[in-house]
């Protein structure tokens, strides 16, 4: 698949509804996230066949990038279930299976136990303007 | 949730020392086809818990051939790649919950999604 490929699916995915300001939430832009997911692929390799982590994965910009870049599988973490919703309908809609979402507290999980199992670890996170500091 | 996720995940509840493996309580179950990376499987397999991924199939009914050990060899045999394929990523629990071995807390599973969120005093 190449960039502009790429870019173009993602317009259409579907975004926050009504974006939560305390939990920073934002989509991340189709240029950006193609443009991210493209270079960790065709420069490091990091995409196909892999297991891939999106951590704070919202609606699902970057794990249905890296699903269609043939990610072995990719795991969306989220505390929001509205986000993993939306992120749930999308995934259904572009007919892939091979995403896996999880609702979790990422302050509350031990980070490196899941690391070590994980090849790729993608993310645009909050970054802490909102008591988010943890993150 | 897909058993390759389940192998991965424990209870954070406080207090607990041994939240692993989280206990499959399924009500409903779905089986979708996802395609065949023998690469990416045999790539997972040593990242495993090979005793809890059997456990977790037997929970859901779909241990089918899944032998209780890992077999020798297992790179160049297909026919045993594909099983393993087919409940790391194929098998998909929806609805139902996971239970903590030592709390018992249940942590439930809506529309394919568990939820782990802990509540203010299990944190």
């Amino acid at each position: 698949m190449k960039l502009k490929e790429l870019e173009s699916c993602l317009q259409q995915v579907d975004t926050f509804e009504e974006p939560k300001i305390l939990l920073e939430q934002y989509p991340t832009s189709p240029h950006i996230a193609a443009c991210m997911l493209y270079t960790i692929h065709s420069s490091f390799d990091d995409i196909e066949g892999k297991l891939v982590a999106d951590l704070g994965c919202g609606c699902g910009v970057l794990s249905i990038g890296a699903a269609m870049l043939d990610a072995g599988l990719c795991v969306g973490f989220d505390i929001d279930e509205d986000a993993l919703e939306i992120f749930r309908r999308n995934a259904e809609e572009f007919e892939l299976s091979n995403v896996d979402l999880l609702q979790c507290d990422l302050c509350h999980l031990e980070v490196e136990t899941y690391a070590q199992r994980f090849d790729t670890v993608i993310m645009n996170p909050p970054f802490g303007t909102k008591h988010n500091q943890d993150l | 949730m897909k058993l390759l996720t389940h192998n991965m995940l424990t209870s954070h509840v406080k207090g607990v020392t041994k939240g692993y493996p989280l206990l499959i309580k399924a009500t409903e179950v779905k089986v979708n086809e996802v395609e065949f990376n023998p690469k990416f499987v045999c790539r997972m397999i040593p990242k495993l818990e090979w005793s809890t991924l059997v456990q977790a199939a037997d929970q859901l009914g779909h241990r089918e051939e899944l032998p209780g050990e890992l077999v020798p060899d297992y790179e160049k045999n297909e026919d045993f790649l594909k099983k393993v394929h087919r409940v790391l990523l194929e098998v998909e629990v929806i609805e139902g919950c996971l239970q903590c071995p030592e709390s018992g807390r249940e942590f439930p599973i809506s529309k394919g999604i568990p939820n782990m969120l802990l509540n203010e005093d299990e944190a």
